[in-house]
């Protein structure tokens, strides 16, 4: 049986259908029924309501970049324990990179993920298919298969296909499946090694860099491959200046690229590798909750990306939520898993965007939800949007409501993340997923039968 | 504390040493970057007072008698690691040397559950050498032991800058508004990286001097982060030597050349090697140093190594006075932490 739900009272924000009113939004049989002026819907005594006065109510907010770690990694994460965490991120879509052992470069493998995440996630997920066997960037996936198993691009995250002929021909033979080929763009051989972005913090630790460039020569690369080859191509978590100069070139061209930005990247500089705000410790730190690829960068790479975020340079705000387990992160530097855990820190951090006027709300909620529903696609049903009959996929926020990250109170498995002990401003209050409670904040009433 | 009596007797009894430390804050060495000059100037002092023991026939004072020092030692050191260990027995102390490569964390333990063992074993400080470049900052951060940064990765060691400062001084009688001349491979140096936050501190003029592929790319932001106008980078030697005071030439280790930053050791040779031409360029009494150990042929050439300016031998010397200052100021702040 699926679930009817009031929400009541809320700022009913959706970029799809241009809409930003005061309003009730009813869910009847796990599907947007109607959305109508304050109390003009009737109420029937059994209908649980959630009193949204106050908050915002949008579509469910989507995820096009994390790492659920299942199979192979399950200390770091599982479906569950991923789902959960992004359901209390506010996500009620998320789409899975395929770097799993083993990993998800066949049918049978993305079979595997979609039939637990079916029987055990929360939300939806998505998955995404390998662009080469077993990510070693020599032969193609069965780009076709992957396709009709659902997939929603290819991807050898974590690792860019480093033979440009080889991402070229996969580019040419997955055409005609109208898939992003999602790049991680990183040159190895010029990042070499690095840990941190290279510069002035990386000389003061006397830790390795990686150069901004080693970013952006792969995307120079890619996107002239990208226009050779007629293809989608979508760059997953850009971190610099230049890469964002380099996309913008590329669609006044009318390249078919599309972009996405994290939240540390939008918020977070390379001086948080050796100073943590939280931390009285009069020493330098070298945090390794920070140490993240692409590295957290400068200031100034910083201002672009909020500029092209602004400018419709970057599509999309994608998390890479990368959970480790303590182990991975307490020990050596250089020595740690590169990741943070960003599911449950993504709103509050970009909310602090929202209220320093770098950004507003609405382009904010687009960069979850219309933008990447549009790079998805429709395959999955119609995301990303609260119009009538869709699935009610709905995220409820308030956007003043101030909050100290824990970690250790994380539904993630991964406790891996720079902002804890951060203050923020702006927290998600529940998450629906087809009508159903799938997250809610303690100080959130449901009143009526059905929670 | 007694003031009145001279350095050099009160050593022999178990009171040593008068000094005033009750300022002291340090309860790790980990870099020089938060040092004072006053406190460089302590650590010299009481290396004076170290140093005159070393001359005795006797070199051993009960200071440190139940206290237990262990060298832990994640990357081969011969030099440093005799250093840290001769002065720890100068002063009496316990000391175990743990060769990483060969215990438990061959065996997979991690760094914070090596130091916790330790610290509960009843180490009072721990000496630590690591291939890591922060290492001992983590250490720091989980123990209650003193940590002593032997060195790490290319980040710091704050023992070898203060043996070339206390060198320098010893020999010049100074340090302020002397030029020092660095060559080499500046981007992997700890030693280097070190001497910039020493020598800023203590007004030394610093000049880094090596191709543009040993140098850290951002080399010259952070000097103007840190408005350190002390410190200047000059790729040509013949430039970088005019009017220096001290010319301190680095190893080059082969694999330099193996990773494509330099052509060939041939050209590097023509180019950097400190050799008698080169330092005649310096002042005339320059004294030559250098960190070890040496390349001879490579960096520096065997007469110049070997020569009457050379004070490297001194140096060596030099690092067993200042480690045992060092203990002695870490052990003695900890009580005054309490």
């Amino acid at each position: 049986m699926k679930p009817d739900l009031l929400i009541k009272g809320g700022r009913i924000i959706d970029p799809s259908q241009n809409l930003d009113k005061i309003s009730d939004l009813l869910i009847t049989r796990g599907k947007v029924n109607k959305i109508q002026d304050n109390d003009t819907i009737s109420q029937s005594k059994s209908l649980p309501v959630v009193d949204a006065s106050g908050y915002i109510v949008c579509p469910g907010f989507i995820d096009l970049h994390c790492h659920l770690r299942e199979p192979g990694f399950e200390d770091k994460e599982t479906i569950v324990t991923g789902t959960q965490a992004a359901a209390a991120g506010g996500f009620t879509t998320i789409c899975c990179m395929p770097n799993t052992n083993p990993p998800l470069d066949n049918k049978a493998s993305v079979d595997y993920v979609k039939c637990k995440a079916e029987n055990e996630g929360e939300i939806r997920v998505l998955v995404i298919g390998c662009i080469t066997k077993s990510r070693q960037g020599k032969e193609l996936t069965e780009m076709y298969e992957l396709a009709e198993s659902g997939i929603i691009g290819f991807s050898d995250d974590g690792e860019p296909v480093a033979n440009s002929r080889i991402l070229s021909l996969a580019m040419e033979y997955s055409r005609s499946l109208g898939l992003p080929i999602i790049e991680h763009c990183e040159d190895k051989n010029l990042a070499d090694g690095g840990f941190m972005n290279e510069g002035w913090v990386s000389t003061r630790l006397g830790l390795k860099g990686i150069p901004a460039v080693a970013e952006e020569i792969i995307i120079a690369r890619d996107i002239a491959l990208a226009e050779l080859n007629k293809a989608k191509l979508h760059v997953a978590h850009v971190s610099t200046k230049g890469s964002a100069q380099l996309i913008r070139n590329a669609k006044e061209k009318g390249i078919s690229v599309t972009a996405e930005v994290t939240p540390h990247h939008l918020t977070l500089t390379e001086e948080r590798v050796m100073r943590s705000p939280s931390d009285k410790n009069k020493y330098l730190v070298y945090d390794t909750n920070a140490k993240v690829n692409p590295p957290l960068r400068t200031k100034e790479d910083i201002d672009a990306l909020i500029i092209g975020l602004n400018d419709g340079i970057i599509d999309i705000i994608a998390t890479d939520h990368a959970p480790h387990t303590s182990v991975d992160k307490m020990c050596e530097f250089g020595l740690a898993a590169f990741g943070i855990s960003g599911f449950e820190t993504a709103l509050g951090s970009l909310m602090g965007l929202v209220h320093n006027g770098q950004i507003d709300l609405t382009t904010m909620i687009s960069k979850l939800t219309t933008e990447p529903a549009r790079i998805i696609g429709t395959k999955h049903g119609e995301l990303g949007t609260l119009k009538v009959g869709s699935q009610a996929d709905i995220t409820v926020f308030d956007p003043n409501k101030e909050w100290i990250v824990n970690s250790q109170s994380f539904f993630s498995k991964g406790k891996n993340t720079p902002l804890d002990g951060y203050e923020f401003k702006g927290k998600v209050m529940a998450s629906i997923f087809a009508g159903n409670i799938v997250y809610k904040d303690e100080s959130i009433k449901i009143d009526g039968n059905n929670e | 504390m007694k003031t009145s009596e001279p350095k050099s007797n009160v050593i022999s009894t178990e009171t040593f040493p008068p000094l005033s430390i009750s300022s002291w804050r340090h309860r790790h060495i980990l870099d020089l970057d938060d040092f004072t000059t006053e406190e460089i100037e302590l650590v010299f002092e009481i290396a004076d007072a170290m140093a005159e023991i070393l001359t005795r026939e006797v070199k051993k004072v009960p200071t440190l008698r139940g206290k237990t020092i262990v060298n832990l030692f994640y990357e081969p050191s011969t030099r440093t690691r005799s250093s840290f260990e001769l002065a720890a027995k100068n002063l009496s102390a316990d000391t175990i040397s743990l060769d990483a490569s060969k215990s438990s964390i061959a065996k997979g333990e991690s760094l914070v559950d090596s130091l916790c063992t330790l610290q509960a074993l009843g180490a009072d400080v721990i000496v630590m050498r690591h291939s890591q470049s922060g290492a001992p900052y983590l250490a720091a951060q989980h123990t209650n032991t003193s940590i002593i940064n032997a060195g790490d990765g290319w980040h710091a060691h704050p023992s070898q800058a203060l043996l070339d400062l206390y060198t320098i001084r010893s020999h010049l009688g100074k340090l302020d508004n002397l030029k020092v001349v660095i060559i080499g491979d500046i981007m992997h140096s700890r030693v280097a990286r070190s001497n910039i936050w020493g020598m800023s501190t203590m007004k030394t003029k610093l000049t880094l001097c090596a191709p543009a592929t040993l140098l850290p790319k951002g080399l010259e932001d952070f000097i103007n982060k840190y408005q350190l106008p002390n410190i200047n980078i000059e790729p040509k030697i013949e430039t970088a030597l005019e009017e220096a005071d001290v010319v301190m030439p680095l190893r080059l280790q082969m694999e330099r050349q193996q990773s494509g930053l330099l052509p060939t050791l041939r050209e590097y040779i023509q180019l950097y090697q400190l050799n008698k031409h080169r330092l005649s360029l310096a002042k005339p009494n320059a004294l030559v140093m250098h960190p070890g150990p040496i390349n001879e042929g490579i960096e520096i050439s065997s007469e110049v190594a070997h020569g009457v300016q050379s004070v490297i031998e001194k140096q060596v010397t030099n690092g067993i006075a200042i480690r045992m200052s060092l203990f002695y100021l870490v052990t003695g702040g900890k009580k005054n932490e309490a």
